[in-house]
């Protein structure tokens, strides 16, 4: 086996081989793979920090929730008792009308009741006069025993 | 096939270069041709993948090299502490490119051989690192990395103390230069013959699995019809198989081990003592 200037061909090859790869091969498929190792940890920070506020917003929607069914429950109850207020105001009103129209009533049966008494009274008064004139076959002056008839008609 | 010659006349010229030129000055042009077509295929695989590469989802071709680009850069980070431009991508297309060489080891024995003598070529060795000069080659390139980083980091004045000083201090300054030079030499030796030695070796062997046969020449009916000619044929057939498949192993091997101890040599003349 001789050594020849096949040797100073190979080296002279390996230079431009190694020139290359240097220049126009290793510096393009570097980048390209740490522009892709930052994309892939953006990305997995960028997933990490939805994750983060996705709990966040579960959190607030927990949070809101139950303020509103606190409010929902606290309307109900306003209503329960509004509603019971107003059963009590109607109940309360319908009795006060009934006892005021039973009042009335009685005011009136009253009323009444006087003056058919009064009437009574008088019809009697009067058939008493009739009858004692008719008895005593004479006139009696109603205007004289105007009193006494009054009297009379008060003890009845 | 050179029946005449017999088993001999069959290796020795399957192991002959193709040569131009007479004397230091002669070019083995099948080596060499090999090797610059499998290095520039490389370059242009590297460069097709480099002009198309994205940082988006990479495709087949682009996932490839950058496996290739990834692990050595991993090599080279893990054993090359600094920064420089050269050590990586030079790494890289070591390995690739003396893979790609050692490749042509499982090329059949007699393929290239006799197509380019069908085709007016009487010598043509296909395995280019089973040619000293191109392992020499690849390793003296390496020696001048390793002097030139040597220059550039510890500067003149460093690389000649160190030459001179290290490691037995100034009093044996005569025994350290000649230890420290035959250090450096024996860098590139090493390299290369580690490299050249395997490959010859599997190659030859290779030859001589294929010369089982070789006796028969071209009287196949013989061969296929008598005993010792099918004995032999089927051990030629397993022992050829069983050294194949254990070359599919030596071929990335040895080229990893050129890459490695190159990104070694190189870190160890950037380093300082």
């Amino acid at each position: 086996m001789e050594i020849n200037a096949t040797l100073l061909g190979q080296m002279i090859a390996f230079g431009i081989f190694v020139w290359f790869t240097m220049k126009f091969v290793w510096p393009s498929l570097s980048t390209a793979m740490k522009s892709r190792q930052e994309r892939i940890s953006d990305g997995l920070s960028a997933a990490e920090r939805g994750r983060q506020e996705l709990e966040e917003a579960e959190a607030k929607k927990d949070e809101i929730l139950k303020e509103a069914r606190q409010q929902a429950s606290d309307i109900l109850e306003q209503a329960n008792k509004r509603s019971s207020e107003i059963i009590e105001e109607a109940r309360d009103s319908a009795r006060q009308e009934g006892e005021r129209q039973l009042a009335q009533a009685q005011a009136q049966i009253d009323q009444e009741l006087t003056k058919a008494r009064t009437e009574l009274r008088d019809q009697v008064v009067t058939l008493a006069v009739t009858g004692a004139s008719r008895v005593l076959e004479r006139e009696v002056d109603a205007k004289a025993h105007n009193d006494l008839l009054e009297d009379l008609a008060k003890q009845l | 096939m050179s029946q005449d010659a017999g088993v001999t006349g069959y290796i020795q010229h399957h192991l002959t270069n193709w040569r131009v030129g007479e004397g230091f000055w002669a070019l083995h042009m099948d080596s060499l041709a090999v090797s610059v077509l499998l290095g520039a295929l490389f370059c242009l695989v590297m460069w097709v993948a480099a002009r198309r590469a994205t940082s988006g989802t990479p495709g087949p071709l682009q996932n490839t090299v950058e496996m290739m680009v990834e692990f050595v850069e991993g090599l080279v980070a893990d054993t090359y502490h600094g920064k420089n431009p050269i050590v990586a991508p030079m790494a890289l297309t070591i390995f690739v490119w003396v893979f790609l060489m050692n490749l042509m080891d499982l090329v059949p024995v007699d393929l290239a051989p006799e197509t380019m003598t069908a085709l007016g070529w009487e010598y043509f060795k296909i395995l280019p690192t089973a040619n000293l000069n191109i392992t020499f080659g690849l390793s003296l390139s390496v020696l001048a990395l390793v002097i030139g980083f040597s220059f550039y980091y510890k500067g003149a004045g460093g690389f000649a103390k160190e030459m001179l000083f290290h490691p037995f201090g100034p009093w044996l300054l005569p025994f350290n230069l000649i230890l420290n030079i035959v250090e450096l030499l024996a860098k590139p030796i090493s390299l290369s013959l580690r490299l050249f030695g395997n490959l010859y070796a599997a190659e030859l062997i290779f030859l001589m699995i294929a010369s089982l046969t070789l006796g028969f020449g071209t009287h196949w009916v013989e061969m296929l019809t008598s005993v010792g000619g099918l004995t032999l044929l089927v051990g030629q057939v397993i022992l050829a198989t069983i050294w194949a498949i254990f070359h599919i192993l030596v071929i990335p091997l040895q080229a990893f081990i050129f890459m490695m101890l190159s990104i070694v040599y190189l870190s160890m003349a950037a380093e300082h003592h």
